[in-house]
């Protein structure tokens, strides 16, 4: 008897994880990145990387017309390569430029800052991930361009070359 | 297109000899006291024509054949040949296929192996593996065909991604697989066991080398993965807990757990319902392994996309395998556990050891699927880093290491008297001092770490004098033991000691770094089979000036057009110097990155040790009969 009722518990919960499992693969698509396009920022907060204070969503994206967020980290070698780009993007004072930095340990993101110059206006921290996550990101170097109703327009996977930077100028204008 | 063509239709004719061989052995189960000599035939005759299959996958990727699907997907007629045959088996469908050679591989053996065992046993594990066989050829057929025909001919394909292309990648997956898959043969044997009431320490004493070899495969698999990781990722560490990481280590951790556990079991004929759990489980998360990984569920920014319906697949198999076999448990496993069993014994060690075991393995399992079930219930999306699993697991590994110094020791049965003996607390104390200088050397006052390192040299010392002083003893538990302490000792030195630094050079500049100076000396460019190669020389020089090359490389591959950067590693018994580096573009400056990280080597050995150790109880055992 005693036997029956634990058997029936253990089918239960096995039940149970498999209905989770089950919906989480149908969730799973969110990853794919279209559908990131033409959708609505989620809100989300997080922590400035020089001064550690947290920063909320309303005062990462103010007093622009277009943003441009780029996930990035010191760790990451294609990052290295399009921060040139970035460079000149942030001469560009119609677009606010935000950096995401991505799992990243705060003393190297800051030495290649130092190193390579900061065209972001403000960077924000993602030390375990998340944001970039709920973004849909794939990896990084990643780059979101943002309305100022906070719509997310156009999404570069991978790094910045001159081509889509033109591209870029071309939407912002 | 021919090999292709044969590959396909030797697959479909491959299910068609399961749907033979299990009317065939369910009629055989009753009637006769010898296994029908047919069940055998079609075993070797499926077995060979999964191999005809995959043969016929390499041949269409060595022939660059890009009217194969998969080949078009994941080869390039600029490929090593090494890397073209590597290249079958380092894609989603090709490495079912090999999970599925291996499946029928083992189940082929197992039946020429197990000749003394009893004939109902012998049949009924068959059916198990069957079962399984067949759930693989479906999925493989339906969601995942290797062989799907392109029309029209693609004259180039897409090319394998570079950092795939790596000696130890190329054999990490067969390797790991072939521990994988092992312990399908223990799903099988033990629930054919349990049905017909044979567990018993004959059969602990059989399906001990399957444990073992499963075992010995899954840890050296691990161990490839591990230092492809390292040298090729270049991010200089060797475990991240990434998700696909733990997936591997939760198998690992339940068949370590079940070889302890058959020990009593062989010895002693005890904990025979543990035992089949155990064995469940390892094969449960094993497949569950492959459906996280394949099904793209994983919230992890670096899974694989995948297809969903492969997923559901591959769930739907493995609930059916957990009830099948859950139910199958409860309705036959009648043995009822009266041995006594005495506080201060080897059994009750290895039981205290198994208990340790689930919990990294409960932490290890929570750390992986945590998110998943967070985000189905909550919408709320986490992902899980490594200092979960260190405070969770560290804490406890040091009880964990003083019970692996102290329990090897004990008797079966009883130790009578609880002989403290004091040759053991001074040892203690001998090694709490030494990490406690070992500390302080480097100014840091943890007393976890201490407590830790203390713990492995504990195991350390403890295993090196039973070596010397005991006249007879178990060679290969000593020895893995021994590796294991000289694995965690190796981490944690590793981790305290390491240093690194980053900066940009360019040619002709050096930097002063601690008491080295790095140079850096000149480029050379290099053009290769699939790729052009840019190569740094550079010289590190101490204050003593003895100096050492080291030459990174930076790979520009043209299919796909990639960028990798290989470090250039100089390995010592001491230390690992560890250069590599990156362009910055537009600039004349090249990105140096130079790590110096303590024991490296002896990471990789300690794990060949446990290995070894793994590999010498096997022979052992051969030699016994």
């Amino acid at each position: 008897m005693k036997n029956k009722t634990l058997l029936i518990l253990i089918l239960l919960f096995f039940t149970f994880c498999f209905i989770v499992f089950f919906k989480g693969l149908k969730n799973s698509n969110i990853y794919i990145p279209e559908t990131a396009q033409n959708k609505d920022l989620e809100v989300f907060s997080s922590k400035d990387l020089f001064t550690g204070t947290q920063v909320p969503f309303d005062q990462i994206f103010i007093n622009s017309d277009f943003y441009i967020l780029n996930i990035w980290a010191s760790w990451c070698l294609p990052c290295r390569n399009e921060h040139d780009l970035l460079m000149q993007l942030s001469k560009n004072k119609s677009i606010k430029l935000i950096g995401l930095n991505y799992k990243d340990k705060s003393k190297n993101a800051k030495k290649f800052i130092e190193e390579l110059g900061n065209p972001y206006s403000i960077i924000i921290t993602d030390k375990d991930g998340i944001i970039s996550i709920r973004l849909g990101a794939y990896g990084i170097p990643e780059t979101y361009i943002i309305d100022k109703n906070k719509k997310i327009i156009k999404r570069i996977i991978g790094p910045l070359n001159k081509k889509l930077l033109k591209e870029v100028d071309l939407i912002v204008r | 297109m021919l090999a292709s063509q044969i590959g396909y239709y030797s697959l479909i004719l491959g299910l068609f000899f399961s749907f033979l061989i299990i009317p065939i052995s369910v009629r055989n189960l009753n009637d006769n006291k010898i296994i029908d000599i047919k069940i055998f035939y079609l075993s070797f005759l499926q077995l060979v024509l999964v191999f005809i299959s995959i043969g016929g996958l390499i041949i269409s990727f060595t022939n660059s054949d890009f009217s194969n699907e998969t080949v078009y997907n994941n080869s390039h007629t600029t490929k090593p040949l090494f890397y073209k045959i590597s290249g079958t088996w380092g894609n989603h469908e090709g490495s079912l296929l090999l999970w599925l050679m291996i499946l029928t591989l083992f189940i082929f053996l197992f039946l020429i192996k197990s000749k003394n065992q009893p004939k109902k046993y012998r049949i009924l594990t068959l059916l198990f593996q069957q079962i399984i066989i067949t759930g693989f050829f479906l999925f493989v057929l339906i969601t995942s065909n290797p062989f799907n025909y392109l029309f029209p001919i693609p004259k180039e394909g897409l090319g394998l991604n570079p950092i795939l292309q790596d000696p130890a990648l190329a054999i990490h997956p067969p390797i790991l697989y072939l521990g994988y898959v092992g312990t399908s043969i223990i799903f099988s044997g033990s629930l054919a066991a349990v049905v017909n009431n044979y567990i018993s320490r004959e059969w602990a004493k059989h399906i001990k080398s399957w444990i073992l070899a499963s075992w010995i495969f899954l840890t050296i698999g691990i161990m490839l993965g591990s230092i492809w990781a390292y040298y090729e990722l270049g991010w200089g560490g060797f475990w991240f807990w990434d998700p696909v990481e733990n997936i591997s280590l939760m198998p690992w951790l339940c068949l370590t757990a079940l070889l302890h556990c058959i020990l009593v079991l062989e010895k002693k004929g005890a904990l025979i319902s543990w035992t089949v759990i155990l064995s469940i489980t390892t094969f449960t998360l094993s497949m569950c392994g492959t459906f996280l990984v394949r099904s793209g569920i994983l919230n992890s920014v670096h899974t694989f996309a995948n297809d969903p319906s492969r997923g559901i697949f591959i769930l739907i198999f493995l609930f059916i395998l957990i009830i099948m076999s859950l139910v199958i448990f409860f309705i036959f496993n009648k043995n009822e556990e009266s041995k006594k069993i005495y506080f201060f014994s080897k059994e009750i060690s290895i039981l205290i050891n198994n208990w340790f075991i689930m919990y990294f393995l409960s932490v290890v399992l929570i750390g992986t699927v945590y998110p998943i079930f967070l985000e189905v219930l909550t919408n709320e999306k986490i992902s899980i880093g490594p200092p979960f699993y260190n405070k969770l697991i560290t804490p406890f590994l040091i009880i964990f290491l003083i019970f692996m110094s102290i329990g090897p020791n004990l008797h079966w049965v009883k130790s009578k008297a609880i002989k403290i003996k004091l040759q053991l607390i001074i040892l203690f104390i001998i090694s709490l001092l030494i990490s406690f200088l070992i500390l302080k050397s480097v100014g840091s006052k943890n007393l976890v770490n201490t407590l830790l390192i203390s713990a492995s040299f504990y195991l350390f010392i403890i295993t090196i004098k039973d070596f010397f002083v005991k006249k007879s003893f178990n060679y290969s538990q000593k020895l893995s033991h021994f590796g294991f302490s000289l694995l965690i000792l190796s981490i944690l030195l590793n981790s305290i000691f390491s240093s690194e630094i980053i900066t940009n050079l360019k040619i002709g500049e050096n930097f002063t770094f601690k008491n080295e100076v790095i140079h850096f000396d000149s480029i050379e460019k290099e053009k290769k089979e699939n790729y052009e190669s840019i190569i740094g020389n550079f010289r590190i020089e101490d204050f003593k000036k003895n100096s050492i090359q080291l030459k990174p490389e930076l790979r520009i591959y043209n299919q796909p057009v990639t960028l990798t950067s290989e470090a250039d590693i100089k390995i010592s018994i001491f230390y690992d110097k560890f250069l590599v580096m990156n362009l910055v573009k537009g600039n004349e400056y090249f990105n140096v990155r130079y790590q110096v990280k303590p024991f490296m080597i002896w990471i990789w050995l300690s794990v060949l040790l446990i290995a070894i150790g793994g590999i010498l109880s096997l022979y052992k055992k051969k030699n016994e009969k």
